[in-house]
């Protein structure tokens, strides 16, 4: 008993021996009042020693951010391209460099077909936008008001499912559906016809990802508080009433932050569906300008410095867009990303 | 009394609530069920048609269940030889670039979750930067040819080794689902930062390792751009660019036979199922441990 007694006081005793000892360490070794200096040093040298105690951490991180630094930033220091004449293989800064200024930009934007270039990025993505981006929504709610938990999580397999399916067996399948003898396309072949190409491409993307795109907000909703859910039924809110009160409430910063995203995105649709589901027949509606960077800038005859200026131009409007949907929604909703 | 009124009108008012519930479940069950149907619907056709006469299916035939059955588009697929090594290669570029992906990101996104870790913010903004702001394809390339990449197969293993988005999500995890009690039981232990990862850190990342592979895996598997892009050659096409040139031969044009025709649109079902079977039979498995601890925190 008074041994155990001395051990727990001597334990004390050890504590506060520790505790004099790291106030000692943080207070730094000036005991001479340079109260004003004093923080700046302190901070160094908790740095310098975290540093040295834990440092290791960092090759951990390394291996990734070369890759990043070399795959990502290195690419950005090619945009130089879209300002030189360069021909394959030509180093970027050398002896041979011809700089040219705007003309690639110039040329780009005379191209004739410029203008529907842009006006079919445009419509696609927003028309995409307005289609795909409620329907998670939707689903994500339906979803969560089922009651049997079995059923719901069947649906979620199901529902994601698709996502997983590559592009090409998804546009095969579209053109089996409504290309030429396809069993929806009555004789017909949608490949072809200009105005099919738009909602062809949003019905199948739809068709793909709603499921997938509903599990951030399914994941959002279940974190509800069911007490909320009880309130609510006591006041007498239906099932139905109770998706507007309590769920909806739930996940708005969820959908303002997937908004102010998509927003961002309007201008940049993926090429890799487009290119797959390019038909000669479909071309006046189907290209697009990232499309146009792989077939004329990448492949075609418009050359690198042109194809740079092109995918320049797409991802300016891109930061562009972000910046003025985070800057509204930070006015509007007091949310924002950064 | 008082009571009994009490009880009648809670009794009434439970009939009046549960029956425009009754109504609310109904319509959310119809068009639950009609969202299944329309995503189970496509990928039954496709079944049905690949195991059903080529006549039947060119003609309309094939709906509901399969006329005729006949397992040569099966056959016939199988023995062409560019679909085999397709598959090969797309083995080889899944399983090793999902190697070289997960070596990059898990060790990432444990660092990135610890705030001692030198240098974090800037680290961070590097990071994040690139998710909205980048060189463009035709940079990438560009590079791609300095570095000797270009028509070069290695590509397809170590493009995209990093996206910083699963990075992220793996940071979100480690924050959130590794014991504040293991870390600091392993400090007493004297345990350093590589020994604290191996020991401490990966036995309780079963979770987001699977996920990762899932995600890593799946991108590999259906990647058929870069086949184009970077101008591989044919031989080592991955399975997806076979698939796409085997879609998209025409079987229309008048100088083709027409039992050549009747096979090239047996081949495009059947090919389509041995194309994506691996990753639906895959995915159920894994699809688990998406619960919200994996894919919520990573839009924090």
């Amino acid at each position: 008993m008074k041994s155990l007694n001395g051990a727990s006081a001597e334990a004390v005793e050890n504590d506060l021996l520790i505790e004099q000892a790291y106030e000692a360490m943080s207070e730094g070794s000036t005991g001479d009042g340079e109260v004003v200096n004093k923080k700046a040093p302190d901070k160094w040298e908790k740095w310098k020693n975290n540093f040295k105690r834990r440092g290791w951490i960092l090759l951990f991180i390394i291996p990734a951010l070369l890759y990043v630094l070399l795959f990502c930033y290195v690419p950005m220091y090619g945009i130089l391209v879209a300002f030189q004449d360069y021909g394959v293989g030509d180093p970027i800064l050398g002896a041979g460099t011809v700089w040219v200024g705007f003309d690639n930009f110039t040329a780009f934007f005379s191209n004739p077909n410029f203008g529907d270039y842009f006006v079919n990025t445009f419509l696609l993505c927003f028309l995409g936008f307005i289609v795909g981006f409620p329907l998670p929504v939707i689903v994500a709610l339906l979803l969560n008001s089922l009651r049997s938990k079995k059923v719901k999580k069947g649906l979620q397999i199901l529902y994601y499912a698709p996502h997983f399916i590559s592009l090409v067996v998804m546009v095969g399948m579209l053109k089996l559906f409504f290309g030429a003898d396809g069993l929806f396309a009555g004789g017909s072949d949608f490949f072809i016809k200009p105005e099919a190409f738009r909602p062809l491409f949003i019905f199948s993307g739809n068709w793909q990802d709603f499921g997938w795109s509903a599990i951030i907000y399914l994941a959002a909703l279940s974190g509800v508080d069911p007490a909320l859910h009880e309130a609510a039924k006591v006041d007498g809110a239906s099932r139905f009433r109770r998706i507007f009160s309590v769920d909806l409430p739930a996940i708005a910063p969820t959908v303002i932050m997937l908004m102010i995203l998509s927003i961002g995105n309007l201008m940049s649709c993926g090429y890799e569906k487009v290119l797959l589901m390019q038909t000669p027949g479909n071309l006046p509606t189907s290209e697009i300008l990232s499309s146009y960077v792989y077939n004329f800038g990448l492949k075609g005859d418009a050359g690198y410095g042109v194809g740079t200026a092109a995918g320049l131009f797409n991802s300016v409007i891109n930061v562009a867009l972000l910046v003025i949907a985070n800057f509204t929604s930070k006015k509007l909703a007091n949310q924002s990303m950064w | 009394m008082d009571k009994q009124e009490l009880k009648a009108l809670k009794k009434k008012n439970k009939i009046k609530e549960s029956r425009t519930d009754y109504v609310y479940y109904a319509i959310c069950g119809i068009i639950l069920f009609l969202l299944a149907v329309v995503i189970i619907y496509p990928l039954y056709y496709i079944v049905i048609a690949s195991v059903s006469d080529p006549d039947a299916v060119l003609t309309g035939g094939v709906w509901l269940y399969p006329v005729k059955v006949t397992f040569s588009g099966y056959a016939n697929l199988f023995t062409r030889n560019d679909v085999w090594r397709g598959y090969f290669n797309t083995l080889v570029y899944t399983v090793t670039g999902t190697a070289f992906n997960i070596v990059l990101t898990i060790p990432a996104g444990w660092a990135l979750s610890r705030d001692y870790l030198p240098f974090r913010k800037l680290i961070m903004t590097l990071l994040i930067i690139t998710m909205f702001f980048g060189g463009g394809l035709v940079p990438y390339v560009v590079l791609c040819q300095a570095l000797g990449l270009y028509q070069n197969p290695l590509i397809l293993i170590i493009g995209g080794g990093v996206s910083v988005y699963n990075v992220f999500m793996c940071k979100s995890f480690f924050q959130t689902n590794v014991p504040k009690e293991v870390l600091e039981a392993g400090q007493i232990d004297g345990a350093g930062e590589i020994r604290t990862f191996f020991d401490l850190v990966l036995p309780v990342a079963k979770s987001i390792i699977s996920v990762m592979v899932l995600f890593y895996a799946v991108g590999h598997w259906n990647n058929y751009i870069d086949a184009f892009i970077f101008d591989i050659n044919r031989n080592f096409y991955p399975l997806q660019a076979v698939l796409k040139e085997l879609l998209e031969a025409t079987s229309g044009e008048g100088d083709v036979v027409l039992e050549q025709m009747r096979m090239a649109t047996q081949i495009k079902f059947t090919s389509i199922i041995v194309a994506t079977v691996p990753i639906l039979v895959v995915y159920p498995m894994i699809e688990k441990h998406f619960g919200q601890g994996v894919l919520v925190g990573s839009f924090k």
